[in-house]
């Protein structure tokens, strides 16, 4: 298995105030890991300080062998690595077509490119709205389609910031059916998620912060074995 | 009334309508992608009105007809563009993240240095273009005779926001455009490369712009106050039709036209007052104007006066500072007197702007308009009721607080960018009022006779007396800034949502601030015209107001003593500078843009950063 996205020692700042101490882990091609851990622990911090979003230092954070420190985010993004952030952060005057084009990227090798039409395969409900503007969507319909708009970029690998948050029950089993269908066709994923429930239905590793530090590495059934640390780091 | 007369009114309002919504949309525009109302839009409209008339008429020398007329004005178009392209690469890029007083600031520096390149390229002669060709005979309209020009320009409206429309709708460009007015990270975040983005909506923007002006080519002559003038009217479309709205955009601009072609049969003296009662009504009712909508604006961080524990030395600091300054006039000649009052006055005017900006986080960019109206008041007061300096002087104040309160009423509703902009507007038609209205306010040529009673006649008495009255209202000002109304104030420039929840009542601590920062200002124009002799119309200008900015710039806008040091500085670099050069305005737009850059905390300001680090 080839390490696509590997962080060592990773801490980040808000203004003076430190968030991360020195977090090391990787994610390898094709896999799901789920970053899990509290409201606050420092998962949205992680994803952001990868894509270059927040101030960060660290030992080494590379992708796809060459390093990304100090990259801005649209350079990052344009290696190949995806970001959906927590808020889904849809462009609400802007078609669900058109959301689509902001994100869309010339396709990368190894990969079936992604079109619309390929997308709307994967979340049914966007194709019945594709002229609708962002603003007239509900939750659920616009995090598919933050999802699907990143995947316009055609990445090796995403960065999901907490997609069951404030989403219907069925809705997420939509959005774990299409993380599954995701991983079949080769896209790595780094899943920051509170709701482990949701986490360990499609994640391979789990990584466990709590307050900007690791505390876990390993195997999800590991985790989900271990109710002492799940206790202790989640309080379920 | 004749409707052949109402017609050709209505005409040629929809013709001025589409020039001024052609170069308005450009900086509608570039305001909704980079979040930056750029001065220099004016700018680049004169440029593009200058190349014009120097391009077109070689085109058509080398080959007369209409294309290359067209050609000629397109090409201009295309270079102002580039020009656009320079400034965001060469300013605007490294100013995205500052507040908006040093964006502004920092484009007014822009003005000051196309100004002076104008001149030096094109001369200091207006330059009047030639006629389309083709279009040079009238068409006849219900038996009038309607310059075909015209008609061309009305149509040149619509064809533009047809064009824009599909440029934002039907192309990639267009769509990361309004994504990016939206939500600049997040499109980042999906790989765009934001440079190239606002580098490409500046050349859009700049085109505009340039367009605007060089299709003014056989209308007007170029000249040199195009800038401030077409700045103006656009800041008000903009604002009725809501920032960053390109139908709002046409449709303020429709609206104005028809009011400044229909409002000359009301104010025959000056339309533009009609224009200013449009946008007092429109904003009542809708305070982001036609098609803005508040998420737009919000989100500018407001720079002011920090928080600081008062000082034991202070009291003896400042008897020590009025002893000295009052003992002035036993060392000092005439000249060095006169330098010396005005530096009192100009002290007092931009510590009076310091009230709204470093304390209330008010960014006014009219703050002359009570400047003026000040000293207008006094003069009219001399001229009209031959009033002593005694009695002039508070009705000047009483005039400048009664302009304040009442444009005040208007501009609390709103704040950042929109203040700015509302205030500036202000200013600038209280300019061309007391310009126009020649028979009150003596035109150009303004009032003279404006002489101190014969008491106070001496020189050294009168700044005696300027000294008494401005060093009183300054140590005034200080007192209510240090009272829990100024902490008020500090608290809504601050947070204005958690003021607003302690009970403040914004508005109303606002407009309070506005007229006070009004009166004061007032009795400082009051002064300054007992110690001319006379009043004009630049007392008003836009030059005005940014002298007062710059003075709170140089000397430390963070600080509260700033613009009284701002003053004196300012004021004697130009006494010394400006009969040295001709390029006095360059040299200033370099030095607001060099401060903006790299020296943003002021002279004050960075003495105090100094002993705090060392501390």
């Amino acid at each position: 298995m080839t390490v696509l996205l590997d962080v060592q020692g990773l801490s980040a700042f808000y203004g003076r105030a430190q968030v991360l101490f020195g977090l090391s882990f990787h994610l390898n091609a094709g896999e799901v890991v789920a970053l899990v851990g509290r409201n606050g622990a420092g998962k949205t911090t992680t994803l952001k300080a990868i894509m270059g979003l927040v101030e960060a230092r660290s030992e080494r954070l590379s992708y796809k062998g060459g390093s990304i420190a100090g990259w801005p985010a649209y350079r990052v993004a344009r290696q190949g690595l995806g970001y959906v952030p927590e808020d889904r952060r849809i462009f609400t005057d802007l078609t669900v077509e058109e959301n689509l084009e902001v994100g869309r990227q010339a396709p990368r090798g190894g990969h079936q490119a992604w079109t619309p039409e390929r997308l709307f395969g994967l979340f049914p409900n966007l194709a019945e709205m594709r002229g609708r503007r962002g603003n007239q969507m509900s939750g659920g319909e616009q995090q598919m389609l933050s999802i699907a708009r990143t995947l316009m970029g055609n990445p090796d690998a995403i960065l999901l910031d907490e997609p069951s948050e404030g989403i219907a029950p069925v809705i997420v089993q939509t959005l774990a059916e299409a993380i599954r269908t995701m991983k079949q066709e080769g896209v790595a994923v780094l899943l920051s998620e509170q709701n482990w429930a949701f986490a360990a239905g499609i994640a391979d590793r789990a990584c466990v912060i709590e307050r900007g530090e690791m505390r876990f590495q390993g195997p999800m059934a590991d985790f989900l074995a271990d109710d002492a640390l799940r206790a202790e780091t989640l309080g379920v | 009334m004749d409707p052949s007369f109402l017609a050709v009114q209505a005409l040629s309002g929809f013709a001025s309508a589409s020039s001024l919504f052609i170069t308005a949309c450009g900086l509608t525009l570039v305001f909704g992608v980079t979040r930056i109302v750029n001065f220099a839009h004016g700018s680049l409209y004169m440029i593009g009105a200058y190349t014009g008339a120097t391009l077109v008429p070689r085109l058509l020398e080398w080959s007369y007809g209409p294309v290359p007329f067209w050609a000629g004005i397109l090409a201009s178009a295309v270079i102002v563009g580039l020009i656009g392209i320079l400034i965001e690469v060469l300013l605007l890029r490294r100013i995205y993240g500052a507040p908006e007083l040093f964006q502004l600031l920092a484009t007014f520096g822009v003005v000051l240095v196309v100004q002076d390149l104008v001149v030096h390229v094109f001369g200091p002669q207006d330059i009047l273009g030639p006629r389309a060709p083709g279009l040079r005979a009238p068409v006849e309209i219900l038996g009038r005779r309607f310059p075909s020009y015209e008609l061309v320009l009305i149509a040149a409206g619509p064809v533009v926001l047809g064009l824009v429309w599909l440029l934002l709708r039907k192309t990639r460009f267009g769509v990361l455009v309004r994504a990016a007015t939206q939500d600049r990270e997040m499109v980042s975040a999906l790989g765009v490369n934001q440079a190239l983005l606002f580098t490409g909506t500046l050349f859009l923007g700049a085109f505009l712009a340039g367009l605007g002006g060089a299709l003014q080519v056989p209308r007007v002559a170029a000249n040199t106050g195009m800038d401030l003038s077409v700045i103006a009217e656009c800041f008000v479309v903009t604002v009725v039709g809501g920032m960053g709205s390109v139908p709002g955009a046409f449709l303020a601009a429709l609206v104005i036209g028809q009011l400044q072609a229909f409002g000359i049969l009301i104010f025959p003296k000056s339309t533009l007052v009609v224009v200013f009662l449009l946008m007092a009504a429109v904003l009542v009712v809708r305070p982001y104007g036609f098609f803005g909508r508040p998420e737009i604006i919000g989100g500018g961080h407001a720079v002011g006066i920090v928080s600081r524990a008062p000082s034991r030395a202070t009291l003896p600091l400042t008897v020590a500072l009025m002893i000295l300054l009052a003992a002035l006039p036993l060392v000092a000649d005439a000249y060095l007197l006169k330098v010396a009052i005005e530096i009192l006055v100009f002290g007092l005017f931009a510590f009076s702007l310091q009230l709204l900006i470093g304390v209330g986080g008010l960014v006014s960019f009219g703050h002359a308009a009570f400047f003026g109206l000040g000293a207008y008041g006094a003069a009219l007061a001399v001229k009209w009721f031959g009033a002593p300096m005694e009695a002039a002087l508070p009705l000047g104040l009483v005039l400048a607080a009664l302009g304040a309160a009442l444009i005040g009423a208007f501009v609390v509703r709103l704040s950042g960018i929109y203040l700015a902009m509302l205030t500036l507007a202000a200013a600038q038609i209280l300019y061309a009022v007391a310009f126009q209205w020649v028979d009150v306010t003596g035109g150009d040529n303004g009032i003279v006779g404006v002489w101190p009673s014969p008491w106070a006649n001496e020189r050294t008495v009168y700044y005696l007396v300027t000294l008494v009255l401005t060093a009183g209202a300054a140590l005034a000002l200080m007192r209510i800034i240090d009272a829990p109304f100024g902490y008020s104030l500090r608290a809504m420039r601050d947070s204005e949502a958690r003021a607003e929840a302690i009970g403040l009542h914004i508005r109303r601590h606002r407009w309070l601030a506005f007229t006070l920062a009004g009166a004061a200002a007032g009795l400082t124009g009051g002064l300054y015209a007992f110690s001319r002799g006379s009043v004009d119309p630049t007392l008003l200008g836009i030059p005005t107001s940014v002298d007062a900015l710059t003075m709170l710039l140089l000397g430390g806008i963070q600080t509260i003593t700033g613009p009284l040091v701002g003053a004196g500085v300012l004021h004697a670099l130009r006494d010394q500078i400006m009969p040295l050069t001709d390029y006095w305005r360059l040299l200033l737009g370099l030095a607001i843009i060099a401060m903006v850059l790299i020296f943003p905390r002021g002279l004050v300001g960075t003495v105090q950063h100094w002993r705090e680090v060392r501390a």
